[in-house]
């Protein structure tokens, strides 16, 4: 019982960490964006009709094409709404939060808009659906430790790898210190020679990119290729959002946090006697742990784990 | 922005921010801005939905004043997206970035549903309304109050808490509903007491007339009142309220109480007055909309009404166009809201700046800016 | 003797709008050597280096490096030229080490940290410096922030090093501890910049000082050639007669009596030390003191905006008649009638109160503070609700009265002459004369019995100082007790009626504005910091 519990958990997890660490990287830019919802719904839209013209065209012979080309396209799709963000709030310097939340009501309309195009034949995508949901074949044989971290699909392992990547960029490289430099102290970063426009540009760019996988692997992995409603994916976008405060910024912890997150997504399934009232309860719960989250630290005031301390602001040189 | 590496290059042009603009300018640019959203909007239905521009915009027209009854939807749903516009917009001028109002109209309106499922039938529905009325407005007032008092003491990012309670109000409404409904499908069916009254004949004019007047009295709130004042100092500068003597801890939870009292209202009216029951969609967004209202009003109520109305003309209209083509859904209005809203946050670029063509004079002038 | 020479500047005149910055300045600076820029607040020795740094370009006037002409646009050109300045205002990331600032923005070698952790450690070795490089800046004193920035230069491999106002952050340990790092670089054969108006310091460390006035160069001296005294003159220059009106005051009275007053910032500088003095009725008190000294500081505690540390009080002598008249609209008449009245009345604690509670006490303390648009004014409101700031809390109504503060608007606009499309434009698009005209209207408008000012005509044109002068003498004469916190000395010894100097947050000296002379002003402003090396050398 458990074994499967943290089996479905890892799974499930893989929606909220592509979603946090794409987040997780624009807000190191100090981009908060909250558009995550519509990005992630259209990664999801945009990657299902891809799929779909994809298998209209080529059939089911080369499955790694199946999965390679949406999931390329689907990052696209995701960097050009970052761009489409980028453009609002860097070059014409508009609000971040207005900006975020205008993104949202676009993607998650663009997204149903799109999907409706297909939706009568999402029969076709179900069948690559199988592709993405296991990658190794040997799981069976090794028991729960098979079960628990070696059955996942590809995107599953590919979240964890961008996550653990997301992490040693932002702490081991140049790139990630001049990134996080930008994030806490623009002015500091551009006196110091760092093109900052160009630094915001691309994180959110590659960010939104990366958000916009957690919605494909929503539909293709965990939905098994169909398509529920657009809103559905909206939810897991503001859970993304909570998970980035949840994890205090750190791509590494966004792993174990995802799990959680993951874990009391599905746990009502595998609480014994729980009613569908109290599984609703539980569905707050990452809310509410976000929530605890940003209390304790804001009175901890620990410079360690607040926020990218421009998050939210836009950068212009000469208001200095 | 770009000038200092490659200024050995001399860029073409500089971009400043503009000392004063004179109003009817600003208006002037956000008009060609909502113009030029609609001839795109306009352009893209045309490609889209392969029909002739005339035919969308006549379609837009018909859904909103084809029928008296859809001028009086138009009317009702225009006056609660602008009702819960005029909640935030406090907050929003003392630069409280509340992104909460979804959760506190759900607050709201749930307060009453508890009230309607509990009492109704128990108390007459001349006594129950009036707890229905208290019951949402404190429930509104709650839900703002909590994020304000960790803002105030601890400084807590409101932005992201009050995005959080949004979902934990949903989630307990969600609970309820399956409490009521242990078998359900999760949804209420319209609850037969305390029901407001119906004006002329439907549930269009309660809300149109609740809303004109709290629209004025946020107005001379903000405008005449010495608290609507203290924000506006508050939202300027703290520095400059702590100069006068302004508590600002205690406007900031004074003013989100306002705010979500509003919001609680708005729960009220859309419970009470229109839905009789609750679900997670009773908001549907319309928190976050209100936000967009409210900001590309620049926190005017009068402004409010002609923004919050273009808002849901855009929707109704391209629900109409949709149902006109035979689609039946609104994911195309979202689309189409969602680019109009591109433009004018776009827009608000050219008012605030400049964008100067390079001469040598100007470059002293800005440098002095800088180093002031 | 003569080392050569690493950079020169010829002619450099720097203009930001009417103001000229820096006007037709010569100065070169030699290998191997410390430099001092000295000069008054507003002199121009921080424009000026910060055209040698990349941050402003020059109207006129050439650079030569090495010989040879250059042309510094950005600070990543002065980098190339291996030019590094250390600002005032550090340029760090608080929540990084100091490793990953130092190699912030650094291009073309590996990203190592530990090469880098290796590589500081050597340079502190080679300097003496002492920095551990994985601290993080937010865990870091003021110093040793400093240092880090020292350290950056260094990193990006500077000959040329400027320092603006190093010491002014600094414990007299960490002062000394920093000039022996840069006589070390400078027998390593840096160039060193040091831009200070501490003479004490000049004489220490440099070995040439360059001084400046009135942004222009006024002479090159070597250190050991000169005194202390002939650099003030050099840079207070000539007392300039400027006919300001100062009528002899009438009817003093205590008003004001500060005892023990000491202030401790957030960072747990000293900024205050155990201040005393008095401040009489119908007299204008200067306060005259290098930038930053805590005047600001100084004010704002008497304002009720800083608590000051425990012990300290600040007791306010209320005008004999002024318990009957609460709303204080007529102080003329019964300031006359005061002079009957012999006793003095009981003072009033005004430590622990906040601006609002010392209102509601009835101490009409008016406040012109120093940062006009981001404390005494709103920028984006209009005249007539600047007014209000002060006025809107009266009467009982919930609503606002516009029409009280559109007349005093109104009546501000034309008696002081401002210079406003209406009484509805937005200050912010006012001029800094009118701005200031609008606040010290409004503070005067409340008839108060203390007035303080902090740098009323700073950025001010002629005609509008002038007018702010007249102002504060007004009220002079109507007995209020003016506390003028001011930089140009000539104007303070022209203006005020005693002229108290503050030095390091210690007061100095409380001299006679009338017959003060400005080298005793300028030494007393620098005496404190010499006497504390002086006990710290023991």
């Amino acid at each position: 019982m458990f074994v499967k519990f943290l089996t479905s958990a890892i799974r499930i997890s893989a929606i909220f960490l592509f979603g946090s660490t794409g987040e997780i990287i624009t807000e190191k830019s100090g981009h908060l964006n909250l558009g995550v919802p519509g990005v992630m719904s259209v990664g999801a839209a945009v990657g299902c009709l891809s799929e779909y013209y994809l298998i209209k065209s080529i059939g089911t012979s080369v499955p790694f094409l199946l999965v390679l080309v949406p999931l390329i396209v689907t990052f696209l799709a995701g960097a050009a709404m970052g761009a489409l963000y980028s453009f609002l709030t860097v070059t014409l310097r508009a609000n971040q939060n207005v900006t975020g939340l205008a993104m949202t009501t676009f993607g998650v309309g663009l997204a149903g808009h799109l999907i409706n195009l297909i939706k009568a034949k999402m029969a076709v995508i179900a069948r690559a659906s199988k592709y993405y949901t296991n990658l190794f074949p040997v799981d069976d044989k090794l028991g729960w430790f098979g079960e628990i971290f070696l059955s996942h699909g590809i995107l599953v392992y590919l979240a964890i790898i961008v996550a653990v990547a997301a992490q040693l960029i932002l702490n081991r490289t140049r790139i990630g210190l001049h990134l996080r430099a930008v994030g806490e102290n623009p002015a500091t970063a551009d006196a110091a020679g760092i093109n900052v426009s160009r630094y915001k540009y691309l994180a959110t760019c590659i960010g939104c990119g990366i958000s916009g996988l957690g919605g494909l692997f929503c539909i293709m992995d965990y939905m098994g290729g169909n398509w529920d409603d657009v809103h559905f994916l909206e939810g897991f976008g503001w859970l993304s959002i909570a998970l980035v405060i949840f994890t205090l910024w750190r791509p590494a912890l966004a792993i174990l946090g995802s799990i959680i997150f993951g874990g009391l997504y599905i746990a009502s399934s595998y609480i014994s006697g729980i009613t569908f009232a109290q599984i609703e309860l539980i569905k707050a719960l990452p809310y509410v742990v976000t929530i605890i989250v940003l209390i304790v630290t804001s009175i901890l005031n620990s410079k360690e784990t607040q926020p990218p301390a421009s998050l939210g602001l836009n950068y212009f040189r000469e208001e200095r | 922005m770009k000038n200092k590496e490659k200024s050995v290059k001399e860029p073409l042009f500089h971009i400043v921010k503009r000392t004063s603009v004179p109003w009817w300018k600003s208006w002037l640019i956000r008009a060609a801005a909502i113009l030029l959203a609609f001839v795109v909007t306009g352009l893209l239905s045309f490609l889209v939905l392969k029909k002739d521009p005339f035919f969308i915009y006549s379609s837009m027209f018909s859904g909103i004043f084809g029928t008296e009854r859809r001028i009086l939807i138009f009317l009702r749903d225009g006056a609660i997206l602008l009702l819960i516009a005029l909640a935030i917009t406090p907050a929003f001028k003392m630069r409280f970035w509340n992104t909460g109002a979804e959760g506190q109209v759900l607050m709201g309106g749930f307060a009453c549903t508890v009230c309607m499922f509990y009492l109704g039938g128990k108390v007459p529905d001349g006594v129950l309304i009036p707890i229905m009325f208290v019951a949402g407005v404190a429930a509104g007032m709650l839900w703002a109050v909590i994020p304000a008092i960790f803002k105030a003491k601890w400084n807590t990012n409101e932005t992201l808490f009050t995005l959080m309670m949004n979902y934990v109000a949903m989630q307990i409404v969600l609970f309820a509903i399956k409490i009521w409904y242990p078998t359900g499908s999760g949804n209420m069916s319209p609850l037969p007491h305390g029901n407001l009254p119906q004006i002329g004949g439907g549930d269009f004019w309660l809300s149109v007339i609740v809303v004109t007047i709290v629209t004025a009295l946020v107005y001379v709130y903000m405008k005449y009142s010495k608290q609507g004042y203290e924000i506006s100092v508050v939202g300027e500068s703290e520095n400059t309220a702590r100069y006068v003597g302004i508590n600002v801890k205690k406007v900031v939870v004074r003013t989100l109480l306002i705010s979500g009292a509003i919001c609680g209202l708005a729960g009220f009216l859309i419970v009470g007055g229109i839905d009789h029951m609750i679900s997670k969609e009773t908001v549907g967004g319309r928190g976050f909309t209100a936000i967009l209202v409210s900001w590309l009003a620049k926190f005017n109520p009068i402004f409010m009404i002609f923004t919050a109305y273009l808002v849901v003309f855009l929707q109704k209209g391209m629900g109409q166009v949709m149902t006109d083509c035979g689609v039946a859904n609104a994911y195309f209005a979202d689309i189409i809201t969602g680019i109009m809203f591109f433009f004018i946050i776009g827009c608000e670029f050219f008012i605030l700046y400049q964008i100067k063509f390079r001469k040598a004079k100007k470059r002293k002038k800005e440098e002095k800016e800088t180093c002031s | 003797m003569d080392k050569p020479i690493a950079i020169q500047l010829k002619n450099i005149t720097k203009t930001f709008g009417e103001v000229i910055a820096n006007k037709n300045v010569d100065m070169d600076v030699r290998k191997g050597e410390i430099l001092s820029v000295l000069g008054e607040n507003g002199s121009g020795k921080t424009t000026l280096m910060n055209m040698i740094a990349g941050i402003y370009y020059p109207d006129e006037g050439q650079i030569y490096i090495d010989g040879e002409e250059v042309s510094i646009r950005s600070p990543k050109d002065a980098f190339r030229y291996k030019i590094g300045m250390i600002h005032q205002h550090f340029k760090l990331v608080d929540v990084f080490s100091a490793a990953q600032n130092i190699v912030l923005g650094v291009r073309g070698e590996k990203y190592n940290l530990k090469e880098v952790n290796a590589r500081v450690r050597e340079m502190s070795e080679k300097y003496g410096f002492h920095i551990d490089p994985k601290k993080k800046i937010h865990e870091m004193s003021v110093s040793e922030k400093q240092t880090v920035e020292i350290v950056k230069v260094l990193y990006r491999g500077a000959d040329i090093l400027i320092l603006d106002e190093p010491t002014a952050v600094l414990t007299p340990q960490e002062i000394d501890k920093l000039f022996a790092v840069l006589r070390t670089m400078r027998d390593d054969g840096k160039s060193i910049i040091i831009i200070t108006h501490k003479l004490n310091e000049v004489m220490a460390i440099s070995d040439r000082v360059a001084v400046l006035r009135k942004g222009e160069h006024i002479a090159t001296v070597e250190t050991a050639n000169t005194t202390e005294q002939e650099l003030t003159e050099m840079m207070v220059g000539k007392k300039v007669s400027l006919n300001i009106d100062r009528p002899m005051p009438v009817n003093c009275r205590k008003r004001l009596e500060v005892r023990n007053l000491t202030f401790i910032n957030n960072e747990g500088i000293r900024i205050l030390d155990d201040v005393n003095f008095d401040a009489f009725s119908g007299e204008i008190l200067g306060i005259a003191g290098i930038a930053g000294s805590g005047q600001r500081e100084l004010l704002e505690s008497i304002a009720g905006l800083q608590i000051p540390t425990e012990g300290a009080s600040i007791e306010y002598y209320p005008p004999e008649k002024s318990q009957t008249e609460e709303s204080g609209q007529e102080s003329e008449e019964e300031f006359f009638k005061e002079e009957n009245v012999g006793e003095i009345p009981a003072g009033e604690q005004l430590i622990g109160k906040s601006p609002l509670q010392i209102r509601e006490m009835g101490i009409r303390l008016s406040f012109v503070p120093e940062d006009r648009l981001g404390m005494g004014l709103v920028g984006n409101m209009d005249i007539i609700d600047n007014m209000m700031l002060r006025s809107y809390r009266k009467g009982h109504s919930i609503f606002l009265d516009r029409k009280g503060p559109e007349n005093l608007a109104e009546k501000i606009i034309k008696s002081l002459e401002v210079s406003t499309p209406s009484a509805k434009t937005p200050v912010r698009r006012l001029s800094g004369g009118n701005v200031q005209k609008v606040l010290v209207g409004r503070e005067i408008a409340a008839s108060p019995t203390v007035l303080l000012a902090a740098y009323p005509v700073r950025g001010l044109d002629i005609n509008s100082s002038y007018t702010i002068y007249n102002l504060l003498t007004e009220q002079k004469k109507k007995g209020v007790c003016v506390i003028f916190v001011g930089e140009d000395l000539d104007v303070l010894l022209e203006l005020c009626d005693r002229i108290m100097v503050i030095g390091s947050g210690r007061i100095t000296g409380i001299l006679d504005g009338r017959t003060a002379k400005k080298e005793e002003i300028g030494l007393l402003m620098v005496k404190n910091q010499r006497e504390e090396r002086e006990d710290y050398e023991e």
